[in-house]
């Protein structure tokens, strides 16, 4: 007797659970370390890219920050500009040929890190330029070096306006590590293709994976607007009593 | 020399002369109030005076030497010249006490302990001790600005420079910041106040500047410059609030 919807993807499951789940598994971990260490490169490069350049800073001062922005600059440009899909090609098979052997993991976590790092760069610098330029003053005014009213004053600031962003590119990533399975790379994609092919049922299957993928971002988009709310701070705030009298 | 000398100081935005041929100087002790109409340059005066303007040409001098030069020499002056802002700019993530301790800690290096205690010491004074723990979006501007001259206060500078400090403020707001810096005048603090506050500048002055069009226009004790002008242009401008 022929099965149904239901039976097939109740029976894939029982079947195929265990490579569903390692999909799962192995599509999170690659996002979420791609996604962190190219936050880290993202800010790195926003802060290098909104660094002022002063005239009456040194010469070898004035070369060294250009040349930084000029990098970034071409990093950004790089990996905005080509297709993660590529990037990955080129990293993972374009290499072996000349003899580097890396990883399908560790190719798909540099891919992620290198696009999240290039898209949260002018996220980050958008971030910062959006700050009031009288918290820079409010700064300057009390001697403050740069570097100082960027990490205490406005980066705090800005991080929670780009959240929302952050939250943009972490779901992006979760879908995007299924075009990773052109390295070999066995995420979930890979895992439910595997699964679809052996008995010729690709839409059971791939809404199996439909719905995971699905789960996966609600989840995470939960978790960002918790994020979000706990970075909004108190409401209240309490008199210091003992300072009344004075 | 008095503690700022100012010679020949020119400020251009593009073609635009804003500051042209500005000498003045100030001795330790004096508060000088600078009026004149809006567009004549007064706060582009003192923003060049911080260095948050960087003048096109001419020189400023802080207790006999120039000012500028590398930017940690740019910050060390800036620490020892403090500013009270228009719009205030207290830092949005920090809360009153932070906003206080934070110049104080990371500028001046002084403990966390040290830094608490001149914080509250300076915020008594202003009279906002009570709000430490308030972030600025809870104060009214009254406060905000009274908690950014108790900031200023905590690096214990040798002068205060003030860019307009009420304008910002509703009318019933103003007396209690103008009640803050006529108190700190009292105790000899070195002041330049920019303000459109004709009686405050009159009481609370040793000296009044008037600027018109990029000059100073006249430059002289209040009750002079208050009740005999002689430049035409301070007394067209002065005519509405003597007549008034």
């Amino acid at each position: 007797m022929e099965k149904n919807i239901v039976e097939w993807i109740i029976f894939l499951l029982q079947e195929y659970g265990i490579y569903f789940w390692k999909g799962t598994l192995i599509t999170l971990e690659t996002s979420i370390l791609g996604t962190i260490l190219g936050l880290i490169v993202g800010f790195l490069l926003g802060i290098i890219q909104s660094t002022p350049i002063y005239p009456e800073d040194s010469m070898a001062k004035r070369v060294y920050y250009k040349m930084l922005k000029g990098i970034s600059n071409a990093f950004v440009h790089i990996f905005r500009g080509t297709p993660m899909m590529v990037q990955a090609m080129v990293l993972y098979y374009g290499l072996k040929q000349y003899g580097v052997n890396i990883t399908p993991f560790s190719a798909a976590v540099l891919v992620i890190m290198l696009n999240t790092g290039a898209y949260m760069a002018e996220t980050v610098r958008g971030g910062i330029i959006s700050i009031d330029n009288g918290q820079f003053e409010g700064g300057k005014a009390l001697g403050m070096p740069h570097f100082t009213i960027m990490f205490c004053v406005v980066l705090p600031q800005a991080f929670r306006n780009i959240i929302p962003e952050m939250g943009n590119l972490f779901i992006t990533n979760i879908k995007m590590t299924s075009v990773l399975n052109v390295i070999g790379f066995a995420e979930l994609y890979f895992a439910t293709k595997t699964a679809a092919n052996t008995y010729y049922r690709y839409f059971e299957a791939f809404l199996i994976t439909g719905a995971i993928y699905f789960i996966l971002c609600t989840i995470f988009t939960k978790l960002l607007s918790v994020l979000e709310k706990k970075m909004e701070g108190k409401k209240d705030y309490e008199l210091a009593t003992e300072y009344l009298a004075d | 020399m008095g503690i700022i000398n100012v010679q020949h100081l020119r400020k251009a935005f593009g073609n635009h002369e804003v500051l042209k041929d500005i000498d003045f100087s100030i001795d330790k002790g004096e508060v000088v109030c600078i009026i004149g109409s809006s567009g004549s340059g007064k706060s582009t005066l003192l923003r060049c005076l911080n260095l948050l303007e960087i003048p096109t040409s001419g020189t400023v001098y802080f207790t006999d030497e120039v000012i500028g030069g590398s930017q940690k020499k740019i910050n060390e002056y800036r620490s020892k010249v403090g500013m009270v802002f228009q719009s205030f700019n207290l830092f949005n993530n920090m809360t009153v006490l932070e906003n206080c301790m934070s110049g104080s800690r990371k500028v001046l290096k002084r403990s966390k302990e040290e830094s608490r205690v001149i914080s509250i010491k300076y915020l008594k004074k202003v009279g906002m001790a009570p709000y430490i723990n308030a972030k600025p979006s809870q104060l009214s501007g009254g406060q905000k600005q009274r908690v950014a001259i108790a900031r200023a206060l905590t690096m214990e500078p040798e002068v205060l420079l003030f860019d307009e400090p009420t304008s910002a403020l509703d009318p019933e707001m103003v007396g209690e910041v103008l009640n803050v810096i006529k108190e700190l005048a009292k105790e000899g603090l070195t002041m330049i106040i920019v303000t459109h506050e004709m009686a405050f500048a009159r009481d609370v002055s040793t000296k009044t500047i008037f600027m018109d069009q990029g000059v100073i226009a006249e430059s002289n004790e209040p009750e002079k410059l208050f009740t005999n002008p002689k430049n035409p242009r301070t007394q067209a401008f002065l005519s509405r609030f003597i007549n008034g």
